[in-house]
């Protein structure tokens, strides 16, 4: 299920939503090549007042985080002892080494950064904005289509799936740990995909008698205001300054 | 028109699914402007199948098919055709597929070559016209299934078409809905052929019935089934009696 944030009205919602996706693409590059700490924590605390910008509640931003947080944990148990370097700790026979802990440490900072930005970019804009913005940003069709049917579709998949989900139940289905489930599960996969394939043809032919011919037109169109053209220059400037403090020599 | 107003002219027409009897077998359709028709038939009887036939979505085995007196074969000759035909399919979430509304009912407009402004305007428009001014901002799969139905109604009639092929439009509608339909279809100007398997609102809509039955089409307009009125309890809802 897709469920939308956009509320609320601050600098970052009215900002272009062109202006907003370049600026999150190219701040993320610049962070995920990034090595040095002074870099990374920088661009975590500029991360961090523009997901503040977008005045989102804060129980929302931290349960959007959790998930790649998830992932981090499970790096934080196996980098330090895999990493080899000066020992910095010991857990019985396993020792940490202090570029294991640092490496680790840096993907966590880079993860979230980026993650922040991209909370503050989908929580300010809707997706169907964003959907037209990347057209218009000449993304190739094949994605922002992909981007359109996945938002509209997915919500009728979901149901069927709950229909399906329930016709099991009442018939008395309990999953457990045997084959009957395994196989019922199986079934349901299938009956999800084969139906899927059908309500795509049938969409497919509802297209085509409307004439469609492999080309999606947009009625929106955007326009770039003096406060875009500010917003964008600034954070261009200071996604510069990030990368020249990277990739010069520091004495 | 040149033809005496014959719009769609079907001969012959068969079509099956490999493995299974014919679906349709040898058809025969004439349909005529300002007709308003009503089909009926039984689960599979091949009405569905008969309507994607006329629109090119499925190609007959054998067989002719004439729309607005020109003989139509090729994909290119559909293309035309689907121009002057609307269909309206049996699952709305078949037909509603851009993210809003107004996007929908423009989706048409803007393949035929209409500028967005134009396109927004008839789109704005079609809407109007079935009652549905406001919805234009609205998320497509959060519409109820009652305006799910009248907004592809509207994705069609923004194409224009001189006549509508429409599958079960009643199926799933409450009666205020329903009612609403009615309205709506009585004041159109357009022919139309409609599958129902309900009678009374076959009866209020449409000048004419003709049934399907073993891929033909057998009953013409001279024997008009007809409705008795009658008292029940839970007569308020729109419902169906002796299916046969």
């Amino acid at each position: 299920m897709i469920v939308e944030l956009v509320g609320g009205d601050s600098l970052i919602h009215r900002l272009d939503p062109r202006v907003k996706i370049v600026v999150a693409f190219l701040f993320s590059v610049v962070v995920a090549v990034s090595n040095r700490f002074l870099v990374l924590l920088l661009a975590l605390g500029l991360g961090l007042c523009i997901a503040l910008l977008v005045r989102l509640p804060v129980k929302q931003f931290f349960l959007r985080l959790a998930p790649v947080n998830l992932f981090i944990i499970f790096l934080w148990f196996f980098l330090p002892f895999t990493f080899e370097g000066k020992p910095l700790f010991s857990v019985g026979p396993l020792v940490g080494t202090h570029e294991g802990v640092l490496y680790a440490a840096r993907i966590s900072i880079k993860s979230n950064t980026i993650m922040a930005v991209l909370i503050a970019l989908v929580a300010s804009t809707s997706l169907l904005t964003l959907g037209h913005a990347m057209h218009h940003l000449k993304i190739p069709k094949k994605l922002v289509h992909l981007f359109f049917f996945t938002y509209r579709y997915i919500d009728v998949i979901n149901k069927e799936y709950l229909r399906l989900i329930n016709a099991m139940k009442v018939r008395g289905f309990r999953p457990g740990t045997n084959m009957h489930t395994y196989r019922t599960f199986a079934y349901l996969v299938g009956m999800l995909l084969v139906r899927s394939s059908d309500r795509a043809d049938r969409v497919h032919s509802a297209m085509r008698c409307r004439g469609f011919r492999g080309n999606l037109y947009s009625l929106s169109a955007f326009s770039l205001e003096t406060r875009d053209v500010i917003s964008l220059i600034l954070m261009l400037a200071l996604i510069l300054v990030l990368g020249v403090l990277e990739w010069t020599i520091m004495v | 028109m040149d033809n005496n107003g014959l719009m769609i002219h079907l001969e012959d027409i068969c079509f099956g699914y490999p493995g299974r009897p014919l679906v349709l077998d040898r058809l025969n359709l004439s349909f005529y402007e300002g007709e308003r028709t009503g089909l009926m038939g039984s689960n599979g009887s091949g009405k569905t199948t008969l309507f994607h036939i006329i629109m090119g979505l499925l190609k007959p085995a054998s067989g002719r098919i004439e729309v607005m007196g020109r003989p139509v074969k090729e994909e290119k000759d559909f293309r035309k055709v689907r121009k002057t035909i609307g269909l309206l399919f049996q699952d709305a979430d078949d037909q509603l597929f851009s993210p809003t509304v107004l996007e929908d009912v423009a989706f048409g407009p803007l393949n035929l070559g209409k500028s967005p402004e134009e396109a927004q305007e008839i789109a704005t428009k079609a809407l109007a016209s079935l009652g549905l001014t406001g919805f234009e901002g609205r998320v497509t799969h959060k519409l109820s299934g009652g305006e799910k139905r009248l907004v592809s109604l509207a994705t069609v009639l923004a194409m224009e078409p001189d006549v509508l092929l429409l599958d079960e439009p009643t199926t799933g509608l409450d009666e205020a809905t329903e009612r609403r339909l009615v309205a709506i279809l009585k004041n159109l100007d357009v022919s139309y052929i409609l599958v129902s398997h309900n009678m009374d609102f076959l009866k209020e809509v449409t000048t004419g019935i003709r049934c399907m039955s073993q891929g033909t089409i057998v009953l013409d307009d001279e024997r008009i089934p007809h409705t008795h009125i009658h008292v029940h309890e839970h007569g308020r809802y729109a419902h169906e009696h002796g299916r046969k």
